[in-house]
């Protein structure tokens, strides 16, 4: 699909040459890593952390089979319905009949980029039920009707102003610059959704497979009010999020807290294992737990990629990305943006749609140094390269890369490209950066390095 | 010890002063330079965009030139990169995998080579100016290396070295990542500029001239008092 790479070019050239928006993102940014630094230095070792990390990662996606079932049984040893989604249509339909069956009208949901890799909340406002973000963010860019930005901030791309704006237009607030005052009015409008609400939807960050419980994190008590109030609770989560055993948790919840925002540990953190019991006071009559495929195990299948399901989506890999940085979450058109998503997307999406992303990379690596599982992600850009150049090349490029090789290692044929260059040299200014010019695409933004009067080659020669 | 220089394509046509001031500064230390004319590039053009056949075809030449060698010092850390991990990984599972994995053992960047190999910081250099270094990221990453160039330009006298904001990000280069997403490679390219000019250092220094290439590039086109410089002209200056 040629429309993904030229939507692309498009978006991330109107975003570089935004300077106040990149200057947003990377001030933002700038001052996450100064948190996540101060926080990392309470670990005894983070690199050590990392490994252990990965290791009980890759364990757990290793049997990957085995600690679902676990999962699943002991979930519904306590009453809760497990439902086991192939693709993102039986996903939207599973969830879809849960909600019909309890003949709903109002959803609250908390975040989840699962929901938004099956494009859930169009899908229920379709089939006519009113779908309520309840993560702050995530209610600011529904009510702007916008993807998240980010899978952790999914509104950091937006000024106070901006924010504010936006509420008074849509909630008909006073207009306001305090961050306080911006969250009681949302928390005022977002209230009464949680009282209406007949369902409530959560994502997951960890699913234990020894208990059989679902572990969310967050940081505004939404995700618990969704839990809670609704009479029925639906959490959907990717396969991939199991972790063998609870006391993995001791390591991994303040790993993504530290990694993913810069703190110490996030402020929420929560189980779900099953429906109210008898006795209890509060909690949902029904639990249904969605497991959600839709072609992770392909990616399971590819054992040189396959540590990309180690993710904990933390975002950590976004945040440090200079690519990111500089074209913002927007342009990637992907759920998951960033170097993840970049590795990620061919195999959930379509190899040839989705390629683009591992090559706009410049391959610096500092989404592998800082990943806090330890996914080769800069490596695996090239691996989806190779994949993609192997599977269908461009006929051009392979031809050009044939013939490259064969004249830079030929030293008849690379004095001769040597000559030529320097005796065109000369001429090329009167074509430099123009449409004429084949080395446009440098030279359009750069300067070129001016081919030396004599080759090093040459200097050698003199020398000996 | 007989050092075997490998000087790739861009250094040999652009930056030959690259080269010679590393033959000078080897040869000062009492080592005997041995260059191979026949072999230009390594292959990771072709290798970075996906084509691992025609790496490959680039890359066998290499093999066998460097064969011998008792020691591969390379001109730029990105091709170090592509000759110490990335070799490894072309020809695995083909004909010349021991090949690859052997050269790869005894293949170092430039500045790796005097410190961590020859033990060597202090080269007697003067350089009378404040310079600031950028890491080329797989010097800095895939070859693990941050302090030996640091090492280096610490012994040089005369010289004031000051960290700029963010120094390990990545430049923009990216080699053909630079044409094929110039407006990011760009951008990229402007935020580095920004940082190095915001230390008020006369010279960028690098030891890899890629990246220099694209910044000299980029800050002269816009116009701004940049100067780029190799590690190796400043440690072969007095």
């Amino acid at each position: 699909m040629k429309n993904t790479v030229e939507q692309f070019k498009t978006q991330a050239s109107k975003v570089t040459a935004d300077l106040r928006h990149r200057g947003l993102i990377q001030t933002a940014l700038g001052k996450y890593e100064v948190q996540r630094d101060r926080r990392k230095s309470a670990f005894q070792s983070w690199e050590s952390a990392r490994q252990i990390a990965a290791e009980t990662k890759w364990e757990a996606i290793q049997s990957l089979d085995k600690h679902l079932m676990e999962f699943a049984t002991k979930l519904e040893a306590r009453g809760t319905r497990v439902h086991w989604a192939s693709t993102a249509q039986q996903a939207r339909d599973i969830i879809l009949g849960i909600i019909q069956a309890k003949k709903a009208r109002c959803v609250i949901k908390s975040k989840a980029m699962t929901a938004e890799e099956i494009h859930l909340n169009e899908a229920m406002e379709k089939a006519g039920f009113e779908v309520v973000e309840s993560d702050l963010g995530e209610y600011i860019v529904q009510l702007r009707k916008e993807p998240p930005y980010h899978i952790v901030f999914p509104a950091m791309h937006l000024t106070r102003g901006e924010i504010s704006d936006l509420f008074h237009r849509e909630l008909g607030s006073a207009p306001t610059e305090s961050p306080e005052e911006l969250t009681m009015i949302a928390r005022r409008a977002l209230r009464r959704k949680y009282i209406q609400a007949d369902v409530g939807i959560t994502g997951a960050n960890f699913a234990i497979a020894e208990t059989g419980m679902v572990s969310i994190t967050e940081n505004e008590g939404n995700a618990r009010l969704s839990a809670a109030l609704p009479k029925t609770m639906i959490s959907l989560l990717g396969i991939e999020k199991i972790l063998p055993r609870l006391s993995d948790l001791a390591l991994f919840l303040p790993m993504l807290a530290t990694a993913g925002a810069g703190q110490t540990i996030t402020c929420y953190n929560s189980f779900y294992s099953g429906p109210r019991r008898p006795g209890e006071c509060d909690g949902p009559e029904e639990y249904h737990v969605v497991l959600l495929d839709n072609r992770r195990t392909e990616l399971l299948a590819d054992a040189e990629q396959r540590d990309a399901l180690h993710c904990i989506r933390c975002g950590a890999c976004l945040n440090v990305c200079p690519i990111y940085r500089n074209v913002g979450g927007h342009t990637y058109g992907t759920t998951y943006s960033g170097p993840i998503g970049s590795v990620i997307t061919p195999h959930l999406r379509g190899l040839q749609d989705w390629k683009h992303l591992s090559s706009a990379s410049s391959l610096c690596g500092a989404c592998t140094e800082t990943c806090p599982v330890k996914i080769n992600l800069h490596h695996h850009l090239l691996h989806n390269r190779r994949n993609a150049a192997t599977e269908k090349p461009a006929r051009l490029e392979k031809l050009a890369f044939s013939l490259f090789a064969t004249v830079v290692n030929t030293p008849s044929l690379y004095r001769l490209a040597g000559f030529f260059g320097r005796i065109l040299q000369p001429a090329h200014r009167w074509i430099k950066g123009t449409w004429m010019d084949p080395l446009r695409p440098w030279t359009q933004t750069r300067e070129l390095a001016p081919l030396a009067p004599r080759s090093f080659r040459h200097h050698w020669r003199a020398r000996r | 010890m007989k050092v075997t220089l490998f000087v790739p394509c861009f250094v040999d046509l652009c930056f030959p002063q690259v080269g010679m001031s590393m033959v000078r500064i080897l040869e000062k230390l009492g080592h005997e330079v041995v260059f191979h004319e026949k072999i230009a590039c390594c292959g990771q053009p072709a290798f970075n965009s996906g084509y691992w056949d025609e790496a490959r075809k680039a890359a066998v030449p290499v093999l066998q030139q460097l064969e011998n060698s008792e020691v591969v010092v390379i001109a730029s850390g990105s091709c170090g990169a592509m000759l110490k991990v990335f070799y490894p990984e072309l020809f695995h599972g083909t004909p010349h995998e021991l090949k690859a994995v052997d050269l790869a053992n005894k293949c170092f960047e430039f500045s790796d080579f005097l410190v961590t190999r020859l033990g060597v910081t202090d080269l007697g250099a003067r350089f009378p100016a404040k310079v600031t270094f950028h890491d080329g990221c797989h010097g800095l990453r895939e070859l693990g290396r941050k302090m030996p160039a640091r090492q280096l330009l610490a012994a040089v006298k005369d010289l004031t070295l000051v960290e700029m904001k963010e120094a390990e990000m990545c430049c923009g280069f990216g080699g053909t990542f630079a044409t094929k997403f110039p407006m990011i490679s760009s951008a990229m390219g402007e935020v580095k500029c920004a940082s190095a000019q915001d230390t008020g250092a006369d010279y960028i220094v690098s030891n890899d001239s890629s990246c220099l290439m694209h910044i000299q590039g980029l800050a002269s086109r816009q116009g701004k008092p940049l100067k780029t410089v190799h590690l190796a002209e400043i440690l072969a200056s007095s």
